[in-house]
């Protein structure tokens, strides 16, 4: 079993028994941290693992929301409904990401995250446009509805469905990071022209990555619309796509389990900030300087580094594996 | 069936436009274009020098404009002499060199720690600055939008035959093409530009030729912001000025940057100047896109030429 695996249980039971133990954690804040959480891992599977900076993850979160919930709201009632929201909701976020990725990976470096962030404005216009997003009120009301028949109206069974969808998502993004493809992408990220020269159309696979990225950012976005029952032009906005760089950034880039931490520590945040309004965003930006310029590994990084620099210095500081020369006095042992 | 996703009336005939209204958004649109072209002027010269992409930028155009504001309607009642104003004038000197100033510290104590690095670092700490100072000047003056009067001198319309026009909107034309012509003047065809040239060419082998590399670094950088924020003062007295005015314009500045390139002045001050008329033209023919517009433009610019109409591929 990989140590991924192992600390995932422990994650995953300890989340299990959160609704029995009441005073211990707010259910509802576990349940936003995990959409949140998610939407960090689908941001780190592009910038970490792949290495492209998108500024559109808002765009994903938000188109796929609109839909699950424009369709819940129709057809919630349904057995099948929220399954069928879900998957639609997550196919319009894999197709919002193919157009702006197919877009953007014409361009690298700074380029592509200027492409990303304007192409997510068209979104954000389209949002304010369209009738059936709601315009300037998003959709509020939006029906749980029920799976297979299981009344989802409750938090705590609510909370367990959006526990079983999180682990799937988690799951999902971990294997792609530890598949033959996830190291294709590490390639390109590390050296795309050695990638190139290795016969590897590094362009596909920056795209794949992208709209693999998109899918899993609309599931989470998807996944919010249900526990919270309204989507808003919150969630296709700049603001958002910001924040998921920052839990990013604030985790660790590239560790697995890094968004997850700061998706916690930024949601945490939010909640315990709430009272002090507009000083939020100069709280936030303060903490993206100090992360930049002093933090760039984050709290899983750092941990993983600490520790290789440990075990890097215990394997020098113990003794020589090969025999010393047979004519050399043998050192007694301090 | 009618389109559910338009907001367009079915059968919407095209809206009757007159001389007097198409000429009034082409000027609307070319002073849209000004500003473009007076900010991705400033991110072309930043990005050449020091590779980052300055996303502090529109921050930096929303302190001048406030910097302007402040000393025309606040400084007076806190300094305690009510009658003491900062005129338009010297805010138009003052404010940008306040705004180099601060920017080129902050480029000295933390941008200059991550040359070193991936530019991705420099892009996410001048993201973090704007975010800062926005939300500073937010919890100081809150959002709603502060009227600034244009000076006197510049007040009134001016009849140009087919239409009468503002004279500031003037002011604002010829200062913002005059300054983009000192600009490219001064980087294509003076010594001090071939310096700046040769640094986004070459930066070690100018530092070898005895030139104060970083010191040129920091002042380039105050160069560029300095231009955003004369932007800032220009647009005072035509915008509302509020802390969201930098943030919401600079998300068009960078797709204008993208379908110009970072390579020329000459390049994005074009780019600029145009898409702020075909703004201005779209504005007539269906408003709705107005917003939209620059973006569209992009995306089709990226399918046609995706190295850019002036610029060279990073």
């Amino acid at each position: 079993m990989s140590t991924t695996l192992k600390i995932f249980l422990v994650l995953a039971a300890f989340a299990l028994v959160v609704p029995f133990v009441p005073g211990l954690i707010y259910p509802v804040f576990v349940m936003k941290v995990m959409c949140y959480g998610l939407f960090a891992c689908a941001f780190n599977l592009l910038l970490g693992f792949t290495g492209l900076v998108s500024f559109s993850h808002a765009a994903f979160l938000g188109s796929a929301g609109y839909v699950t919930g424009a369709l819940m709201i129709r057809f919630g009632a349904h057995p099948l409904g929220m399954p069928a929201a879900l998957v639609l909701g997550v196919a319009a976020s894999l197709l919002v990401g193919l157009a702006i990725g197919g877009l953007a990976i014409r361009r690298r470096g700074i380029y592509f995250a200027m492409i990303t962030l304007a192409l997510s404005q068209i979104v954000y216009f389209l949002a304010v446009q369209f009738r059936w997003t709601g315009g300037e009120d998003g959709l509020q009301g939006i029906p749980r509805g029920n799976l297979f028949g299981l009344d989802l109206t409750s938090d705590t069974t609510m909370y367990y469905v959006m526990l079983a969808l999180f682990s799937a998502g988690f799951l999902f993004v971990d294997r792609i990071v530890h598949s033959p493809f996830g190291q294709i992408l590490q390639a390109v990220r590390d050296n795309e022209a050695r990638a190139t020269s290795l016969g590897y159309d590094t362009d596909r696979f920056k795209l794949l990555a992208f709209v693999l990225s998109a899918g899993v950012a609309g599931y989470a976005g998807a996944m919010k619309a249900l526990v919270f029952q309204l989507v808003s032009l919150n969630d296709v906005s700049l603001h958002t796509s910001t924040e998921v760089v920052l839990m990013t950034l604030l985790g660790g880039v590239g560790t697995i389990f890094g968004p997850l931490v700061g998706a916690a520590l930024v949601v945490g945040l939010q909640n315990y900030l709430a009272t002090i309004g507009d000083l939020v965003t100069v709280v936030i930006g303060l903490i993206f300087i100090v992360c930049v310029s002093f933090f760039r590994r984050g709290f899983v990084g750092e941990f993983l580094h600490v520790r290789r620099r440990r075990a890097e210095r215990r394997a020098r500081a113990a003794p020589r594996p090969e025999p010393p020369p047979n004519d050399a006095p043998v050192a007694e042992p301090a | 069936m009618p389109l559910p996703f338009s907001s367009i009336p079915a059968g919407a005939a095209m809206p009757d436009i007159t001389l007097q209204a198409f000429m009034a958004q082409l000027t609307i649109g070319l002073i849209g274009g000004c500003f473009y072209a007076l900010l991705s002027m400033g991110l072309a010269i930043i990005f050449g020098l020091l590779n980052i992409i300055n996303f502090t930028h529109g921050a930096q155009f929303m302190m001048a404009a406030f910097l302007a504001w402040i000393g025309l309607t606040q400084i007076g009642p806190w300094l305690g002499y009510p009658d003491f104003q900062v005129s338009f004038w010297v805010a138009l000197v003052l404010a940008p060199l306040c705004v180099a100033v601060f920017g080129m510290a902050i480029e000295r104590l933390l941008l200059a720690r991550l040359y070193h690095l991936d530019h991705l670092y420099g892009l996410l700490l001048t993201f973090g600055v704007a975010l800062v100072m926005e939300g500073g000047f937010r919890y100081a003056f809150g959002v709603s939008g502060q009227g600034y009067e244009p000076p006197e001198i510049l007040q009134g319309p001016v009849d140009v035959g087919f239409m009468l026009l503002p004279k500031y909107r003037i002011f604002v034309v010829v200062a913002s093409l005059l300054i983009c012509f000192g600009t490219w003047f001064l980087f294509e065809r003076t010594k001090l530009g071939a310096y700046l040239r040769a640094g986004t060419e070459n930066p070690r082998l100018l530092q070898a030729f005895g030139i104060n590399v970083p010191v040129m670094i920091t002042l380039t950088y105050g160069f560029g912001v300095a231009l955003a924020g004369i932007a800032g003062v220009l647009a005072a007295p035509i915008m509302q000025v509020t802390p969201l005015m930098g943030g919401n314009l600079l998300n068009i500045v960078f797709a204008v940057v993208v379908i110009g390139g970072l390579g020329s002045i000459l390049g994005s001050m074009l780019t600029g100047l145009a898409l702020g008329l075909i703004e201005g033209l779209t504005k007539v023919v269906y408003p709705e896109a107005s917003t939209v517009v620059v973006f569209v433009i992009m995306a089709l610019a990226l399918l046609v030429r995706p190295a850019g109409l002036f610029g060279r591929d990073v």
